[in-house]
């Protein structure tokens, strides 16, 4: 083996690119886990995302708008989740996959024009000054916007979960939402609202993958990024910077099992791959177990369906 | 019983075909597909095929088919319901659908069965593929006169004969032309996910590599070298020439139709039979886009050389000597490989580095 062929600026630099469509998707539904919703529709939303921000991106050759399109249509289609959850009581796992299944059906059709044609090309921003510091400038600070608004997004639920009242309410909605009921907190409005920035930040990774990643559209092209993504919320045990920390390690094995075979490494590839769905396998093993639930500070209503009674 | 109404819906089924006369005025052919038909490589072709077929025949032809069947259980699920639904002839279009196709065909004797880039056959199962291997010398020789790094990346989907075949078959014809040169192959593990096989052509072009071959089906990693400026690409299973003049140099395309349509006609005249068919660039399954102008005339010139001596049949990619990759003999001067060793093939040349993961 090789490694000296391995450029290591580069594949830390394009780690934080691979990572950016799963972490967008997963700290949007953080919020949602937060408020006490299970949106299993991630995958569905990002890929109703990536086409709506694909279809706008070409046809007014603006990315940023773009972008817009994709997490208003995100966060569209999580309203459709949203009110048959909240209003209708439906089961949020089973409406939730019906979402994917749908997300999935929906961006075909809607993108049978759109197959083959070219994205645009979106600009690297270099960050004055920092960007020519050796080494970390490359890595860190020659990116697309996108990956900036990314880590700004992070830190934003950050601060909003730990420091603002409206993070308190969110908290309080989602490990119990009688006790915030009574308290005069309208847990239907707040879980609403929790719901439609989880699917416009699924709509925003779906659509990193279409105008910034790949850049083009094909169906099914999310591949199972929605998944991960709440893997990835769970392997976080619901914390904003784990999951930051998260995405990065998903999307560094990504890049690192690529860039060992193109190096010609001898171990099998398929344990690096299968590696980020082992991990979350056995966190999800530690989960439901009733102590290890407790232990990672899941959400205490977390799936559970509000109804305010009499 | 829902076992009982399902026995019952398929002896019916089994009854209605085999009171089908030899002669049929018309036939109904179902596909199976790996991905989606808006792919723009391999699944696309394949669709072209089916659209060829509706084309030719008109009314007397009804066809069915089914996207982005994952290969395994599922599959069997799949070509089951289709069979049920009253298929004359069903072509299942991936290398792991080879032993669903199996296991379903033997449950619908009367049902006949294409299978593509196979090797297990059965008196209702034909095998059917192309010598795309044919087209790899042609890439080859384009790849070894035109990197500068010399080095080739190269995108594989899973290590099975036919992909591995097209390794040996670039490697062995860009080495020819420029023996300094050297491969690097990644196997990605999927046929269609784009974000992978983009993310598979950055970290290739990464290290170096100013040409990048692919073996699966997306235009992903076309789209990655554009971006990344001074790289060349060909196109795989079809001809991606919205990606030419520059990345996209030239292409594989996949000719289903004829094939397609010669099958059709055979189960219309009660002629049909299991058999295999395994053709090439001659014979007009395989062909090679568009040569473009980002290519030197020299190069240009050679590669063609290589493609028409190829299609008159003067000259094989696998002609000796060759050695394999641990060194061993394999063909001697002036031997040219067999079909059967060729379906087979599961080693790399002398000269490729890394292993085939078994």
């Amino acid at each position: 083996m090789d490694m000296s062929s391995i450029n290591w600026v580069l594949l830390l630099a394009s780690l934080m690119v691979a990572a950016t469509p799963i972490l967008l998707a997963g700290i949007g539904e953080l919020v949602v886990e937060r408020s006490g919703v299970l949106n299993l529709g991630v995958e569905g939303m990002m890929i109703t995302g990536a086409i709506s921000g694909f279809a706008v991106a070409t046809g007014t050759g603006s990315v940023t708008l773009g972008f817009i399109a994709a997490a208003v249509a995100g966060a569209a289609l999580s309203m459709l989740f949203g009110v048959l959850t909240q209003f209708l009581l439906s089961n949020q796992v089973a409406t939730g996959l019906a979402l994917t299944l749908f997300g999935l059906g929906l961006s075909a059709l809607l993108g049978q024009g759109y197959v083959g044609i070219k994205g645009l090309s979106v600009p690297d921003i270099h960050i004055p000054l920092i960007s020519d510091i050796p080494i970390l400038g490359p890595i860190l600070f020659r990116h697309d916007a996108m990956v900036y608004i990314s880590i700004l997004i992070v830190a934003g639920v950050w601060a909003m979960l730990k420091y603002t009242r409206a993070g308190l309410i969110l908290r309080a909605v989602g490990e119990n939402h009688d006790a915030a009921h009574a308290l005069g907190y309208k847990v239907i409005r707040i879980r609403l609202m929790a719901i439609a920035f989880g699917g416009a930040c699924a709509g925003l990774g779906g659509a990193y993958l279409s105008l910034v990643r790949v850049p083009q559209w094909t169906e099914g092209m999310t591949a199972g990024a929605g998944w991960i993504a709440l893997a990835l919320v769970v392997f976080a045990s619901w914390r904003p910077w784990r999951v930051l920390i998260g995405a990065y390690l998903f999307g560094g094995l990504t890049v690192l099992q690529l860039n060992l075979q193109a190096a010609g490494m001898k171990i099998p590839v398929e344990y690096l791959a299968m590696s980020p769905y082992l991990i979350t396998i056995i966190v999800l093993v530690i989960m439901s177990s009733g102590r290890g639930r407790a232990a990672l500070d899941a959400p205490a209503a977390l799936g559970r369906s509000f109804h305010a009674s009499a | 019983m829902n076992l009982k109404r399902l026995l019952a819906g398929t002896a019916l089924a089994l009854g209605l075909a085999t009171a089908a006369t030899a002669q049929q005025d018309s036939v109904k052919a179902g596909f199976i597909f790996v991905g989606p038909i808006g792919d723009g490589g391999w699944t696309y072709e394949h669709n072209q095929g089916r659209l060829a077929l509706e084309e030719h025949f008109g009314d007397k032809v009804e066809t069915v088919y089914q996207e982005s069947v994952p290969e395994g259980a599922d599959a069997e699920r799949a070509m089951t319901q289709m069979a049920l639904g009253g298929a004359d002839i069903i072509f299942t279009t991936s290398f792991g659908y080879m032993d669903p196709t199996i296991n379903v065909a033997a449950k619908f004797p009367d049902v006949k069965f294409e299978h593509a880039t196979g090797f297990k056959r059965a008196d209702n199962v034909s095998t059917y593929s192309a010598r795309f291997y044919e087209g790899r010398a042609v890439q080859g020789t384009i790849a070894g006169m035109m990197t500068k790094t010399n080095k080739i990346g190269y995108i594989g989907s899973y290590p099975i004969p036919e992909v591995i075949r097209g390794i040996n078959s670039a490697y062995i014809h860009a080495k020819k032309v420029n023996p300094d040169v050297e491969f690097s192959v990644i196997w990605a593990y999927t046929w269609f996910d784009p974000a992978k096989e983009a993310d598979a052509a950055k970290a290739l072009i990464e290290q170096g590599a100013d040409v990048i071959l692919q073996h699966t089906d997306s235009t992903a990693p076309q789209a990655a070298a554009q971006e990344a400026g001074d790289v060349i690409t060909f196109g795989q299973a079809s001809d991606m020439a919205e990606y030419a003049p520059k990345p996209r140099v030239s292409s594989i395309i996949d000719n289903w139709g004829p094939y397609y349509i010669e099958r059709v006609q055979a189960v219309m005249d009660g002629t049909w039979e299991s058999k295999d068919t395994w053709a090439g660039i001659g014979e007009g399954m395989v062909k090679i886009g568009d040569i473009t102008d980002a290519v030197p005339e020299d190069v240009k010139a050679k590669a063609e050389e290589i493609r028409d001596s190829i299609a008159s049949g003067d000259y094989h990619p696998f002609t000796g000597p060759l050695n394999k990759q641990d060194g061993s003999a394999w063909l001697a001067e002036g031997e040219v490989a067999d079909d059967g060793t060729l379906a087979g093939m599961n080693f790399y040349v002398e000269g490729l580095s890394g292993e085939i993961p078994q």
